[in-house]
């Protein structure tokens, strides 16, 4: 029997990055919020601490601190046409799960997106021409320009405390930071961290062939920092358990330590763990979304909690699955491209990687933060010309160890045997004295990629799966096949004494290497109900009273690490909330 | 020097057979290093048959030999480590869905058997045998070096045909699970007295390093390693 609660204010479904900010915000301007948290209240202090914290086997390995498998995953299918499986262990991504969400254990690029990136189809068409873009790419703009987003971005990267340093700060064009981005208003709240020997290596390549090398803009603290919610941040220890893991230092912004200290200290705010939403109540004809029903995972006891506000704040796929089963909006139909929810859905061009040794360099890979490479930006989006090329976007690139950690970090010269006496020598000898390029390269929108419910698979609660139909398509191939060149220039300038050969991206995608927890798409914003999910300030055009949260709302996939757009896009929401929709609840954009 | 093959004379003592093959498997003494912790006689199993303790010992001991940069890969614990692994939550499944219709996928869908790792290696060791026994004359364990050699190669290319079973696909759970062994923190049971960590210069814990990031920059990071235990 389900048990119906006390109507409140605003329900958040999903207490990581997206749900803490929306709940900070909300009960800022005095409204009752609860949140609803699938996992255990994680908080840093008692789960966070050396020795175990930093157990590689454990975090790294087995996976500790993500969405349990066992309970909810998703399928794939590379095309319609196939019978999609369930992925049964994580591989290619890592939801989290637990108080803080991914926002826990992520390494902490920040980035904004490219002013181009925001207004993506329009830009392409400007500089290419009206026909350059493909019938099959299903791109779309961001609804929101990056001028008007520049605040909000600011003010995420205020919240974590980025370490970085600007390359355009009001127009003026600063060397040494990213030269590409859009003006910003404000320098980085934190200067950049400590250079690695192999950032070293990596700027110096890049200076000789003209390029524009920067240290990534960083959400590891490179100082002692306090930030405008009164929390602080430590300084980063280079202590190379960064993604996979918590930090101990609480020197990488998360939720934990960024936010939610301030916001379980305020009494309209209520936290409830172990509380697993299973569905939203939609009422079509009124155009709002009732209530949401939740599992007490400790007692299998159903509650209905009634709201005026819901925060939908899972996720990528759950975001998705809760919007389809409850049956809000339409489902979206790859054959005649009609229907919104699960349309776009894309991920990222990565797995291109160059490995480069130098026999009289000492590299000491273990000491490291999580977003600690040295990058460049010279080859994407369209920081370049793509006339003639045959593809657009592009990728950042990066070098810069995150860890050395031993089980799955010991780079060996091309044609070393996995195992044996050789593999052994080959492994002692060069440990120390490799290390990895790297690039993440945009995913534009395919109308064959997209999200809806899988026909045979569930997951524990009984609700279908969701179903990827994913794979990479021409545009990728290109991409990819363009930036391993460059990739084997900036190797090839580093002057090392072996390099391996840049790998090319072949086949189709697979979910067992790890690639990256940058899934988007599905409930995407737009200007127009037919072919977006959310407005402008994210809310449902279906539910006026449903806002959805993260990389779900992204129209197609910028190289960029999603992090910094999420938290932008979620101030930029609650403020649409607070200034506009409290004071006359409805639909803020008319279609 | 073969009776420091615990697992052999194990083997031999439940069979009953000679231990003349033993002492091929043992290292060169003068440049093999001595194992840095007794391997302990009486090493207790949780959930490995002997049978399938002995193939892992001379798996490991195959796929990280004895020299002089580290003990052999069971001197170091490998066994024990995957004995440990695979009775806990991840040898019964943990974080695994197990949820049917078990169908056979392309590679790229990622694992698909409806086996949990304990299950998994219970069966890829039968098959693995059961090839070595018809390839070979004999099991796995019971190989000399050279042929153990070749049997992994086989098995690591594919070309090893066990019935019923992908001898590439256990392979590569083999080689994995006998390198987090190897290299997992010694709280595991493997990667004892930190060969590992030792053998390629990984220090360990407590992984401080934000005065040392740039005392120590291009220089040979000279600390010994600690785990987890020195700070239990």
């Amino acid at each position: 029997m389900t048990v119906t609660l006390k109507e409140t204010d605003a329900v958040v479904i999903g207490v990581g990055w997206t749900g803490s900010i929306l709940a900070r915000e909300l009960t800022k301007a005095g409204l009752n919020v609860v949140g609803l948290e699938r996992g255990a209240k994680r908080m840093p202090r008692d789960d966070f601490t050396i020795p175990s914290v930093r157990d590689d086997l454990k975090y790294a390995v087995r996976q500790e601190l993500f969405q349990d498998t066992q309970l909810e995953t998703v399928s794939l299918r590379h095309s319609p046409s196939e019978t999609a499986l369930p992925i049964r262990r994580l591989g290619s991504f890592l939801p989290g799960t637990d108080l803080g969400g991914a926002g826990a254990h992520w390494n902490g690029m920040t980035w904004r997106w490219l002013p181009s990136d925001h207004r993506l189809r329009s830009h392409i068409t400007e500089r290419y021409g009206k026909n350059a873009i493909p019938d099959e790419m299903t791109i779309q703009d961001l609804p929101v320009s990056y001028d008007e987003l520049e605040p909000y971005y600011d003010k995420f990267e205020k919240l974590c405390g980025v370490s970085g340093k600007a390359g355009n700060l009001r127009g003026k064009i600063v060397d040494g930071g990213n030269v590409f981005e859009g003006p910003r208003q404000n320098e980085y709240p934190n200067p950049p961290l400590a250079k690695s020997m192999a950032g070293t290596i990596m700027d110096t390549a890049c200076r000789s062939l003209g390029y524009h090398p920067f240290q990534a803009p960083s959400s590891n603290a490179s100082e002692v920092y306090t930030n405008f919610e009164g929390q602080t941040l430590g300084a980063c220890e280079y202590c190379g358990h960064c993604e996979r893991f918590g930090c101990e230092a609480n020197a990488k912004a998360s939720p934990n330590v960024c936010i939610l200290p301030a916001l379980l200290a305020d009494s309209k705010f209520e936290l409830r763990a172990h509380a697993q939403v299973k569905e939203l109540v939609y009422d079509k004809a009124a155009r709002k979304v009732k209530a949401v029903r939740y599992v007490d995972t400790r007692s299998g006891e159903e509650y209905e909690q009634p709201a005026s506000i819901v925060i939908l704040g899972a996720y990528v796929f759950n975001n998705v699955l809760l919007m389809l089963t409850a049956g809000i909006g339409e489902p979206y139909d790859y054959k005649t491209g009609k229907g919104a929810v699960g349309r776009n859905y894309c991920y990222q061009v990565s797995g291109n990687a160059v490995t480069v040794f130098f026999e009289d360099k000492e590299i000491n890979p273990f000491m490291a933060a999580g977003a600690h490479g040295v990058l460049i930006d010279d080859f994407n989006g369209d920081n370049f010309d793509h006339g003639g090329l045959g593809f657009f976007g592009g990728a950042w690139i990066q070098a810069g160890p995150t860890n050395g950690r031993p089980i799955a970090t010991r780079p060996v010269p091309p044609g070393t045997p996995r195992w044996g006496r050789d593999w052994k020598q080959a492994t002692a000898k060069w440990y120390n004295h490799a290390f990895t390029i790297g690039a993440s390269g945009c995913n534009y929108a395919h109308r064959e990629n997209f999200l809806d419910l899988d026909p045979t698979y569930r997951d524990a609660l009984g609700r279908p799966l969701i179903r990827l139909s994913y794979n990479f398509h021409d545009n990728d191939y290109k991409l990819a096949g363009y930036v391993g060149g460059v990739l084997g220039r900036v190797a090839k300038a580093m002057n090392p004494t072996v390099m391996s050969t840049p790998s090319v991206k072949k086949g189709d995608y697979s979910v067992v290497p790890y690639q990256s927890t940058h899934n988007t798409g599905g409930t995407i914003t737009g200007t127009d109900p037919k072919t977006s999910v959310v407005n402008r300030y994210l809310q449902s055009w279906d539910a006026d009273n449903l806002f959805v949260m993260g990389a779900s709302v992204f129209p197609q996939n910028a190289s960029y690490n999603p992090t910094g757009l999420v938290g932008a896009l979620a101030y930029w929401s609650a403020n649409a909330i607070v200034t506009q929709y409290l004071k006359s609840p409805g639909p803020l954009v008319h279609a | 020097m073969a009776d420091d093959n615990i697992p052999i004379r194990r083997r031999n003592f439940l069979l009953g057979a000679g231990t003349a093959v033993a002492a091929s498997l043992t290292p060169p003494a003068a440049e093999a290093q001595t194992a840095p912790t007794a391997p302990g006689d009486a090493e207790p199993l949780l959930t490995l048959t002997p049978t399938e303790h002995a193939f892992f010992v001379a798996a490991a001991d195959t796929l990280i030999p004895a020299d002089n940069l580290s003990p052999s890969g069971s001197q170091c614990g490998v066994a024990a480590f995957i004995d440990r692994q695979l009775a806990g939550a991840y040898g019964s499944g943990a974080r695994l869905y197990r949820d049917g219709p078990f169908l056979k996928g392309k590679p790229e869908l990622g694992y698909q058997l409806p086996l949990n790792p304990r299950e998994f290696f219970r069966a890829g060791i039968a098959a693995a045998n059961e090839w070595s026994r018809k390839t070979y004359g004999k099991d796995f364990d019971r190989l000399a070096d050279a042929d153990r050699e070749a049997a992994l190669q086989a098995m690591e290319s594919g070309k090893a045909e066990f019935s019923g079973f992908s001898s590439r696909m256990f392979f590569n759970a083999l080689l994995d699970i006998s390198m987090e062994g190897f290299f997992a923190d010694p709280i595991y049971g493997g990667n004892r007295d930190m060969a590992a960590w030792k053998m390629v210069g990984y220090p360990g814990l407590p992984a401080t390093y934000r005065e040392d990031i740039k005392k120590y920059f291009g220089k040979k990071y000279d600390k010994p390693p600690r785990s987890i235990a020195d700070f239990s």
